[in-house]
């Protein structure tokens, strides 16, 4: 396997007595999609906050690019080219889509220390903005206020603006949560094109899209891995199929 | 957020106005007092409305960068030094140089710490300008003459004082408005509206908010040469937590989407305390429960009221 491009040592977090992340590892390599999956409250969402850098391990190591980035901001582990997406979308109400996306592109083209020149006529920026937006299909809401998107185009925003980025490694935290049956269709063929260009760590409830996409996929269940593998290696899994409470979530080999 | 004539014809009108008004029968002393105050405060208020509307920092303490560069007249005056050109220059660096070190440690903190933070620089400089027993303390200082213009007593002049405040008022409403449109001023909106996502795409807040700190306390020092050169007195009063609150009520009735917002409420806020205070002693009684009322029915400031009246566009 090739040099991973993230790599989580032994990673431990407690909230009070409750272990929430209790001594993951695991890795992420380029061009792979690495989904984690888990029933509500395993841990995911805390643990994608750690590896990003919202929320500090108390013990543990996050070595990202071949740099211990443990105890960096989340702002600086960004301009090292991780990128993600919240579970809860988030983005700037007040601006467009378009400055949205722009923001991110301003912010790895030269200073933003720039006083006087309107940043809204920066073709440079917006030329990359409007490209990003137009690879998740928002090119023609460019222009709306994103307060007004719906909900799957905020969504979709979310995902223009880390593309926007350029980043390394995608962390992206439900991307398909609250979208409709045709959003989540169109979304799942984007993370397929994207799959080439970017190692992705997915957290994702729907079960169908992860084992469609994923190259390994990690269990965790009360803070702990408890299976990691093939797609098809962890649908054969007891200790998976129990930890969700039977089965039915799995999607059968088709 | 960037320069549009629809935001523009507001500040437009207001500049043409001051501009004409000596000639349109305003030309009375009193009338000049009240025009330069306006526009002191106008400058303030935009100076403030970079940090409240632009960072969304509410500064509580902004009157002390006026009253900074306000005393380095003062300071300047006392030594013999009134040339504009070495005293302006000094107190906007001075009102900077304050911003620099109490931004530094309240921009730290943020929401009601930061109200408080700038309230308690803010009256410790009201205290330290208090206890200045060789200028004044409580009393104040009474300048004899305003600055000097390279050696010439040009500013005496009405009308050059007149226009001199103007063209410092237009610039300083140029500058604001650019420095909102321009990279630096997307990074302080994005941060402001969701410092998470500002952070999750590569910007440390921080020093962002500092320099627009810095430039909002210059720009306030600047405004205090002003009103030190208008009023001819310098007292710890300029300085007074009530002050501030002042300058963040004008910031707040004219409208937080830009710096026209804070231009308009200013004027308006001087305009109608002085015509109010012209019709009965008693004029708080009645500018109490005006201001409550313009919070209230008001939500986007004087500024919104067009889209108010005029249906309710985009609520």
């Amino acid at each position: 396997m090739a040099e991973p491009l993230l790599e989580l040592r032994g990673l431990r977090k407690s909230f009070g007595g409750l272990a929430v992340t209790d001594d993951v590892s695991l890795t992420v390599v380029p061009g792979e999609i690495h989904a984690l999956i888990g029933p509500n409250g395993a841990g995911k969402t805390t643990l994608i906050h750690q590896i990003s850098g919202t929320l500090a391990p108390d013990a543990g190591a996050v070595i990202f690019a071949g740099r211990d980035v443990t105890r960096l901001p989340l702002a600086k582990r960004a301009r090292l080219g991780l990128a993600r997406s919240f579970q809860i979308t988030s983005i700037v109400p007040s601006f467009s889509a378009l400055e949205n996306v722009a923001l991110a592109v301003q912010a790895r083209r030269g200073s933003s220390f720039r006083f006087f020149r309107p940043a809204g006529r920066e073709a440079a920026l917006n030329d990359e903005a409007m490209a990003a937006l137009a690879e998740l299909g928002l090119d023609r809401r460019a222009g709306l206020p994103a307060a007004a998107l719906s909900h799957g185009e905020k969504r979709q925003l979310e995902l223009a603006i880390a593309l926007a980025m350029r980043p390394r490694l995608l962390l992206l935290d439900e991307p398909l949560a609250g979208t409709g049956a045709e959003e989540a269709e169109r979304l799942v063929r984007i993370l397929t094109a994207l799959k080439a260009r970017y190692a992705i760590l997915l957290v994702e409830h729907d079960m169908q899209a992860v084992f469609a996409l994923a190259d390994r996929i990690s269990v965790l269940a009360q803070g702990r891995v408890i299976a990691s593998g093939r797609p098809d290696e962890i649908r054969a899994d007891a200790a998976v199929r129990s930890a969700y409470l039977g089965d039915e979530d799995l999607p059968e080999a088709a | 957020m960037g320069f549009t004539w629809r935001s523009a014809a507001l500040p437009l009108a207001i500049f043409a106005l001051l501009a004409a008004a000596p000639f349109l029968g305003f030309s009375q002393g009193w009338h000049f007092t009240m025009l330069a105050r306006g526009m002191v405060y106008a400058m303030a208020a935009i100076s403030l409305m970079l940090l409240v509307g632009g960072a969304g920092l509410v500064s509580l303490g902004h009157a002390a960068m006026l009253g900074v560069g306000a005393y380095v007249v003062v300071v300047m005056d006392h030594a013999g030094v009134v040339e504009a050109w070495k005293v302006v220059p000094l107190a906007v660096a001075a009102a900077a140089a304050f911003a620099l070190l109490t931004g530094a440690i309240a921009i730290r903190t943020s929401g009601v710490h930061f109200i408080m933070i700038t309230l308690a620089f803010g009256q410790m400089a009201f205290f330290a300008t208090s206890s200045l027993a060789l200028y004044g303390g409580d009393d104040g200082y009474t300048l004899y003459n305003r600055l000097e213009l390279f050696g010439t007593r040009a500013l005496e002049g009405r009308m050059v004082f007149h226009f001199t405040c103007l063209a410092l008022l237009v610039l300083t409403w140029a500058l604001v408005t650019a420095l909102l449109a321009s990279r630096f001023g997307r990074v302080l909106r994005a941060a402001r509206d969701n410092e998470t996502r500002a952070r999750a795409v590569g910007f440390e807040p921080y020093p962002y908010r500092l320099a627009a700190y810095v430039i909002a306390g210059a720009i306030g020092g600047l405004a205090g040469v002003v009103l030190a050169n208008a009023t001819e007195f310098v007292a710890p009063a300029y300085l007074a937590w009530q002050r501030s609150g002042d300058l963040l009520f004008m910031v707040i009735l004219g409208g937080l989407a830009g710096p026209h917002g804070a231009l308009l409420g200013a004027f308006a806020y001087v305009l109608v305390e002085e015509w109010l205070a012209k019709l009965t002693e008693h004029w708080r009684l009645i500018f109490g429960p005006l201001l409550i009322l313009c919070v209230f029915f008001l939500r986007g400031g004087l500024i919104s009221l067009p889209q108010l009246l005029g249906g309710r566009r985009d609520g």
